[in-house]
């Protein structure tokens, strides 16, 4: 047989047949992806946590299951990381942020997020809880209390964020796949920042029950795969109705992983002149053409289409996200959990003041403050209610052309992978960076970001597809097509490369 | 939209809202951040939305209620557990005035 560590470059669906045909155990698959992580988490630093012994029970368990012939769940054995901003009840849980700890010690949930109940009744294994923006804020995975992810295509340059540390923990393979959250493009911006495949389904798709929320109207729990089909499949597991959540959708989840592969001649594909307009870096929009091109070769047809509000989606997206936020995080005041800051002599109100100021990063109260502003006495009709109404263009904008194409191509992101620190100072800079995913976002819509080929100085682009609502099959499909053509599929980061032997 | 830039003032007003405190340089470069994210909005006064209805959500209309039946919530221990000050079977917290 194989020496175990392959493994860790098999595809999530290999990985599980091979445990549910005993070809190999969960524990020895566990082992791989541990002595991975061992190598190569020093220098990224992915995981805000991660607990090995814990990792090799679960895997042990899986084994037991399978020696007393019981069925085994789509992830049998299969390393997954979870985002610090889902609830696990064997795992502390920071979101990034110092508020949600207390002398020394992180919040520790009292119950499982639904997606993690689930993962762990289709036998997955959880690695461990990935690094991310302070409550998901940023595109960077900078501003996480911990320090950033970096990037094993640069160690010097940005994974993207706000799920950074679950897209390089699969860049790295050190886990098979991961959950991320998307709020505005927090799952498709790192996955095409690292190579990896990234998958934001439509809003409603997936319970958030369990997910620290940032901006109700707009998070959704998607995931990463270093393949489509990878990530089609957790898709499928995580996905689906949950009466805990008030905003799930009762739609019957789609075969998402059969999708893939599937015939895609004579679907039309939209080209957005919106999203390739000033700003969008040279190298960046050579490989997205190209990758639209090789769709055109598969029997796509290709077809102009406008989405003329696209220069409003910033705007929009920063107050309607920032008003939720403010309130969303109004939870976190120093009484139930996590960080309390108490003045010698202060009444309730200078322990909440106290708790904060010191709990909160710059970011994170840069946003609060923001959100506050917009909502306050005499601005809410100018910027909220405002906001709101051209969220309903945004929509219409994609009703509009999804009369006229099946999915929309487009880059996940202007520009490839920026410096560390590059815009810690501007913070209106990294907001601009996210024009292209927050259209999506803003309309519910789902989306994907399958690799293209690098850059000349390689570092990663993404390819990014839409879809109308509850279409995520056909994004699979086309993203799948394209990935087939890629050459550079398959291609692993220089710095994430274990030594032999 | 009303006048764009913020005041030092407006952030220190916003910051109370927010239960925040800011010291004086965090409270100038808040100003001067905020200044220039909200300049920025003001570019969604070009959009024209007379006769448009606002979307506070997507995709949110046909939505079932959950059947309201009781049901065994958390273990009131472990969720106290996670609190910086408990008393009398809930969280404590210091007094409205001083003590």
């Amino acid at each position: 047989m194989a020496d175990a560590d392959d493994w860790t470059h098999r595809s999530i669906g290999q990985i599980a047949a091979g445990v549910q045909h005993g070809e190999v155990s969960a524990e020895a698959v566990a082992a791989a992806f541990l002595r991975r992580y061992e190598a190569i988490e020093p220098q990224v630093h992915a995981f805000l946590h991660l607990q090995s012994a814990r990792v090799v029970e679960q895997a042990r368990a899986i084994d037991a299951k399978r020696v007393r012939n019981e069925a085994l769940g789509p992830l049998a054995g299969v390393p997954i990381a979870v985002k610090d901003s889902l609830c696990t009840i064997d795992a502390p849980t920071s979101c990034g942020s110092r508020i949600l700890a207390r002398d020394g010690a992180v919040w520790q949930p009292p119950y499982d997020a639904t997606v993690v109940e689930k993962l762990r009744s289709a036998d997955a294994v959880l690695m461990g809880k990935t690094n991310l923006d302070e409550f998901a804020m940023g595109s960077s995975t900078e501003s996480s209390a911990s320090g950033p992810t970096l990037n094993p295509w640069d160690l010097g340059r940005v994974p993207g964020g706000s799920s950074g540390g679950s897209a390089v923990a699969v860049a790295c393979r050190m886990s098979a796949g991961a959950l991320g959250s998307d709020t505005g493009g927090s799952i498709r911006q790192p996955a095409a920042f690292t190579h990896t495949v990234g998958l934001k389904p439509t809003y409603g798709r997936v319970s958030r029950y369990g997910l620290v929320a940032y901006a109700s109207s707009l998070d959704q729990v998607g995931s990463f795969g270093s393949d489509v089909r990878g990530a089609a499949r957790i898709l499928e597991v995580i996905g689906g109705h949950d009466p805990r959540d008030a905003t799930s959708a009762t739609a019957p989840m789609e075969k998402l992983e059969a999708a893939c592969g599937r015939d895609v001649r004579s679907i039309r594909i939209g080209v957005p002149e919106e999203y390739f307009g000033e700003g969008l870096d040279a190298a960046v929009e050579q490989r997205v053409r190209r990758a639209i091109e090789a769709l055109r070769g598969a029997g796509c047809t290709v077809h102009a289409v406008h989405l003329p509000h696209t220069r409003y989606a910033i705007a929009t997206y920063y107050i309607l996200a920032t008003a939720e936020a403010s309130s969303n995080l109004a939870r976190f005041d120093g009484v139930r959990f996590g960080l309390r800051v108490h003045p010698q002599r202060g009444d309730l109100e200078a322990m909440y003041t106290s708790t904060r100021s010191t709990g909160f990063g710059a970011e994170v109260k840069r946003r609060i403050m923001l959100g506050t502003y917009v909502l306050s006495a005499g601005y809410y009709d100018a910027y909220y209610l405002k906001a709101q109404k051209v969220r309903t263009l945004l929509r219409r904008d994609f009703d509009e052309a999804f009369r006229q194409v099946d999915v929309i191509a487009a880059p996940a992101s202007p520009i490839p992978p920026w410096k560390l620190g590059e815009k810690l100072d501007d913070p209106l800079s990294m907001y601009l960076a996210d024009i292209y995913t927050l259209p999506a976002s803003l309309a519910g819509l789902p989306a994907i970001s399958v690799p293209c080929e690098p850059t000349q100085d390689g570092l990663p682009v993404g390819l990014q597809l839409i879809a109308p609502a509850f279409q995520e099959a056909r994004l699979c499909a086309v993203a799948s097509a394209w990935e087939a053509m890629n050459p550079a599929r398959g291609l692993v980061a220089p710095h994430a490369h274990v030594a032999a032997g | 939209m009303p006048d764009a830039i913020i005041t030092p003032e407006q952030v220190r007003h916003v910051a109370r809202l927010a239960r925040l405190s800011l010291d004086d340089d965090e409270v100038a470069r808040m100003t001067k951040e905020l200044g220039a994210i909200l300049e920025y909005m003001a570019r969604l006064d070009e959009a024209d939305t007379s006769d448009v209805e606002p979307t506070a959500q997507v995709g949110t209309e046909a939505l079932a209620l959950r059947h309201d039946e009781p049901r065994v919530g958390l273990d009131r221990e472990v969720v106290l557990g996670q609190g910086p000050s408990t008393s009398h079977d809930g969280f404590a917290v210091p007094a409205f005035v001083d003590e």
